[in-house]
């Protein structure tokens, strides 16, 4: 009990730390927090589809075919924001169920290259069909949300926006992964015939995984396009896909933080190297590769480590 | 009439044949033995029985309801579950979770309520089961022990209390004695001795000559995917073809 009252304490002054820490930033750093937010819930919904065992290579498409369902609905249809963003969220996970028949008969390797072309597929769907996706230029002049007189051009009511959605769902996700259908999607990453044998159809698990974390990724995927108000094929190619990868590697895939930890401490140092121009990508590729060498576990090893460190002098 | 027949299933791979029309039986509530030298194709008949294979020709009926060919899953709905060889267990969670994921077939989670966090009375039943079955098998001690932590003799004793949460009614062994010493052996003859009075069936594939003997009222003999023998114990200790083969023809 003093666990979780502690727990809940200190979600509460996070969340509260993030509630008044855009008023102390300058104009560009708002909007890269607000793409930070929406990026835990990319990683999240992520690490959902991964409980399985199985790394897929289609999310940031998922999270695509959310932006561009809730750009085109609010649109062409003139329906607002509140309706297109959950439309947006069912949207991602209609295509991921009818992915699944064909995706879900792979596994391992040859999973992640057929999720990889499904992924290029829809991509070029978008490119290729300028009536209704508008091709390379995708779709501008997306209506922002409108609720009373509040102005969601200006960034900060719109990350009060963004901090709502993605805290509620993240909350469905933890308890999604803490509760039964989460133990049994850990049991079929972790010994699927044991699984199969007491009659778990792990087809229907691993479709259910990758269907609910579409439906989220989606919703990441409206938030962000609503807030830029332009959607366009190349904002969710592999390029997007291997940053996701890389998130939730360096922070570690073990612990439902992991992946959090990973995505705010790489977007952080990345925009902070911005200054350095050329030298970039080889510091961020630097510091990718001492990472891994040196925190095989992920970010979220570092407290187990450091409890190690003060214990064992005590004991000795 | 028998809870398990197998008419006839031959297994090939390529060009090796490891079942060859074997035919048997196992009746209601007894503890049937399936035995036979290394390479007899016992595991191999495990796993056609329990649809991890799927048989070249050949039929299985269990209940007298065809289940040739179905996979795992369908055929553990159907009451047909088997345990693994070695401590094939989920390492990674606690013992209740073990038994929790076991209860799958008989309490099955709710997607809906598990995406709004509510409380769900299938929930609580797969938790009472959980905590039935760990009493049954003297585990409740170590309920939130990891199963990595167990001692052998316990891990053996979870894996099959995760079989018999999803409550089966045929429970399909794989050489559940393998590497025990004398006293966790006895052990476990008496735990499976107790799943059968709850009214469980048992089919054992095993090597211990003791165990087999000494639990099984009907015992199957393969040798080289052939069906050598059938009978009681006392009939197969006499049996001039199971002693020659397993004491002669120079494999051993």
């Amino acid at each position: 009990m003093k666990n979780m009252l502690a727990k809940i304490i200190g979600i509460a002054a996070l969340l509260a730390a993030v509630a008044v820490l855009p008023h102390f930033l300058k104009f560009y750093q708002q909007d890269f927090l607000i793409f930070l937010i929406i990026n835990i819930l990319v990683v999240v919904s992520y690490r959902l589809v991964t409980l399985t065992g199985e790394w897929s290579l289609i999310h940031a498409v998922m999270m695509g075919v959310g932006a561009y369902t809730s750009a085109m609905i609010s649109k062409f249809y003139d329906i607002s924001f509140w309706v297109s963003m959950p439309l947006a969220g069912v949207g991602a996970g209609l295509i991921a169920a009818l992915l699944c028949f064909p995706l879900f008969r792979m596994t391992q390797f040859y999973f992640l290259i057929g999720s990889f072309a499904a992924g290029e597929a829809i991509r070029l769907c978008w490119i290729h069909f300028i009536r209704p996706f508008g091709g390379t230029g995708g779709i501008s002049a997306i209506p922002s949300p409108e609720l009373g007189s509040i102005d969601f051009l200006d960034p900060i009511p719109y990350h009060y926006l963004v901090m709502v959605v993605v805290t509620i769902c993240l909350f469905i996700l933890y308890r999604v992964e803490k509760s039964r259908i989460g133990l049994t999607l850990h049991a079929v990453h972790w010994k699927a015939p044991l699984a199969e044998s007491v009659g778990v159809n792990t087809w229907r698990y691993r479709s259910l995984a990758f269907i609910i974390g579409s439906f989220f990724v989606g919703i990441a995927g409206a938030l962000k396009v609503h807030y830029l108000g332009i959607v366009s094929p190349n904002q969710f190619g592999i390029g997007f896909m291997v940053f996701i990868l890389i998130w939730v590697i360096v922070g570690g895939y073990k612990t439902f933080y992991g992946a959090i930890l990973g995505a705010i401490v790489l977007s952080i140092l990345d925009e902070s190297l911005r200054e350095l121009e050329e030298l970039r990508p080889a510091l961020y590729g630097a510091i990718l590769i001492a990472a891994i060498l040196y925190l095989p576990n992920g970010l979220e090893s570092i407290p187990s480590k450091m409890r190690e460190k003060f214990a064992t002098p005590k004991e000795a | 009439m028998a809870l398990l027949e197998v008419n006839n299933v031959t297994k090939r791979f390529g060009g090796l044949t490891a079942l060859d029309q074997v035919s048997f039986s196992v009746n209601e509530n007894e503890i049937h033995g399936l035995i036979g030298p290394n390479g007899a194709g016992k595991s191999t008949m495990f796993k056609n029985i329990a649809g991890f294979y799927s048989p070249t020709t050949g039929d299985i009926l269990f209940s007298g309801q065809s289940i040739t060919g179905k996979s795992p899953n369908r055929v553990a709905s159907l009451g047909v579950v088997r345990t693994f060889q070695e401590t094939t267990l989920f390492q990674e969670l606690s013992v209740f979770q073990n038994v929790l994921v076991g209860c799958h077939l008989n309490a099955r989670a709710n997607v809906f309520s598990a995406l709004l966090g509510l409380a769900n009375s299938k929930n609580q039943s797969a938790e009472r089961k959980t905590h039935k079955v760990l009493e049954f098998m003297g585990l409740s001690n170590r309920a939130d022990q990891l199963g990595a932590e167990l001692p052998l003799g316990s891990q053996r004793a979870l894996a099959i209390a995760i079989a018999l949460a999803s409550e089966p009614r045929l429970l399909l062994m794989d050489e559940p004695f393998a590497g025990m010493n004398p006293e966790e052996t006895q052990h476990m003859m008496d735990m499976t001795r107790k799943v059968r009075e709850s009214g469980v069936t048992i089919v054992l594939v095993e090597h211990d000559m003791k165990a087999v003997m000494g639990l099984c009222e009907n015992i199957t003999v393969l040798n080289f995917g052939t069906l050598l023998a059938q009978g009681t114990p006392e009939e197969i200790r006499h049996n001039t073809k199971v002693i020659e083969a397993y004491l002669g023809g120079g494999s051993h």
